[in-house]
């Protein structure tokens, strides 16, 4: 569980972050969601201490984060994974060589080992056979899985993934939620992920936080948006008149009429 | 950003890389593998370098020594002399700014841009110990043995150009090598060569570390590098120079 306390975060003159507070549930697949600009990726930065927040407190299951000293957080940062926008492979290494990056730099199994495990998280993540390919010779998706099987192969307890769907089509969008979804229950992992895509907020969000201008503007889950009045959310969220259609059609399959 | 910003935030990074490694083999190989990257692949344009430098002076030299009244010894001893204390250190770490450094930074730079930089502060590894250490031990290693190289050929092209242009003859050129030739020059060459290879590593490691923006940013980040590295390399010179002779 991760549990963040009146963050507050200024870039210069700009203040990105004010006074988020919020708690992620282990097991759950946890989504900050907003407009392009709302803090969505600094928030999550602060979260794993790439950013310093300038006020609050971030609790990993029960350990103040922002009290730790530098070895410390290096420490629980072996319990993290992070998929990146950009997947951030390594671009010199293989596939193989970028999942079992971790493993040689924290575990002392032998090789075999390590590439026995390789093979497993790559067969997880439907990548078997590629470990020799070099990430330009990977599509967006493929590298996007990549850099999951990259995040879990230490077992992670906290796994962070920021935008899993952005330059992806709608079919592996899917695919990498519902891979995100089933390692999260699997792992028993917090998982937290920065978003604006709406098929991921329906389809995968159990805890879902809404930013506005750096503000916590909604919470909830993805039931809950159908039926939320927060015409920021929902100018948000059922932007087009299609998705305004698919809100009705939702609200009155859930209150029992027939469509 | 100020320039005692720039120093400021330059020393830090500097401070910031000393720390224990995370796993001593994984660095070893980072190390070994920058040796490689720094040395060999600096190989080729160091030789053809020295070689042609020592050529030039040779025939530069001959050239102004017109006197029947000064030894022809002279030559050798001239070339020998900004070999070592000049050309081999200062011009060879100059264009060695150029190659090595601006990799150096675009290479960081580009890992920057793409998170890597970041996926590997994630991991709970220190990126500049992990990154940049290994730039720069590798640089301290590889770069004063490419000085010795190009001391050597350097002076060993200047040979063969007094003996193709028949200038002087090779045993006339060798005796003036050996005659008050001090081993203080080679000393000093070193020093240079050490204080250069800091410079040439830290300097473009600096600039690529802290880029911001995208490809634009780590073009420019790249060529200011190679712009400050020689500007304090120069700099350097002139100080270890009026110090140190």
């Amino acid at each position: 569980m991760i549990e963040f306390k009146n963050i507050s975060k200024r870039f210069d003159d700009k203040q990105v972050l004010q006074d988020v507070s919020h708690i992620m549930y282990s097991g759950k697949t946890n989504l900050i969601i907003g407009t392009s600009g709302s803090g969505k990726t600094v928030l999550q930065k602060c979260l794993v201490g790439l950013y310093e927040v300038d006020q609050g407190e971030i609790i990993y299951d029960g350990l103040s984060f922002t009290k730790m000293n530098d070895e410390e957080k290096k420490m629980l940062r072996q319990q993290i994974g992070m998929l990146f926008q950009g997947s951030a492979l390594f671009d010199s290494m293989t596939v193989e060589g970028n999942v079992k990056f971790p493993l040689d730099m924290f575990t002392k199994d032998k090789e075999s080992e390590k590439i026995k495990k390789v093979n497993e998280v790559l067969e997880r993540v439907n990548l078997v056979g590629t470990n020799k390919k070099l990430p330009s010779q990977l599509s967006g998706g493929m590298k996007k899985r990549v850099g999951i099987a990259r995040a879990i192969v230490l077992n992670p307890k906290f796994l962070f993934c920021d935008e899993p769907n952005s330059g992806l089509d709608p079919q592996t969008s899917m695919l990498i939620d519902k891979l995100i979804h089933d390692v999260t229950i699997e792992f028993n992992m917090t998982t937290i992920i920065n978003t604006h895509d709406m098929n991921s907020v329906m389809e995968i969000g159990n805890n879902i936080i809404y930013l506005k201008d750096g503000k916590k503007e909604w919470t909830g889950n993805s039931k809950d948006i159908i039926f939320s009045e927060n015409k920021n959310l929902n100018d948000f969220i059922f932007a087009s008149e299609f998705l305004q259609d698919a809100k009705q059609m939702r609200m009155l399959e859930a209150n029992g009429k027939k469509i | 950003m100020s320039f005692f910003s720039h120093l400021g935030k330059y020393f830090i990074m500097l401070k910031g890389m000393i720390s224990k490694p995370e796993n001593s083999k994984l660095y070893w190989k980072e190390f070994m593998h920058q040796c490689s990257e720094i040395g060999i692949g600096s190989l080729g344009i160091v030789c053809i370098i020295s070689i042609f430098m020592g050529a030039v002076s040779a025939l530069q030299t001959a050239y102004q020594i017109t006197s029947p009244f000064v030894s022809k010894l002279i030559i050798a001893q001239i070339i020998r002399d900004t070999v070592i204390l000049e050309f081999a250190p200062t011009l060879i770490c100059i264009v060695l700014a150029g190659v090595v450094g601006s990799k150096i930074a675009s290479e960081l730079g580009n890992m920057r841009v793409s998170e890597q930089i970041d996926a590997i502060e994630i991991m709970g590894i220190n990126s500049k110990t992990y990154l940049i250490l290994p730039k720069i031990a590798a640089a301290l290693i590889t770069i004063p043995m490419l000085v010795v190289l190009a001391m050597v050929l350097g002076i060993y092209g200047g040979r063969i150009t007094v003996d193709l242009s028949g200038i002087i003859s090779t045993e006339t050129y060798d005796r003036g090598l050996i005659e008050l030739f001090k081993p203080y020059n080679v000393f000093f060459a070193m020093m240079k060569a050490y204080t250069f290879a800091f410079i040439v590593s830290s300097i473009p490691a600096y600039f690529g570390y802290y880029v911001k923006g995208g490809s634009l940013e780590i073009g420019r980040n790249s060529t200011k590098s190679v712009v400050v590295t020689c500007v304090v390399i120069l700099f350097a010179d002139y100080i270890l120079a009026a110090l140190l002779l």
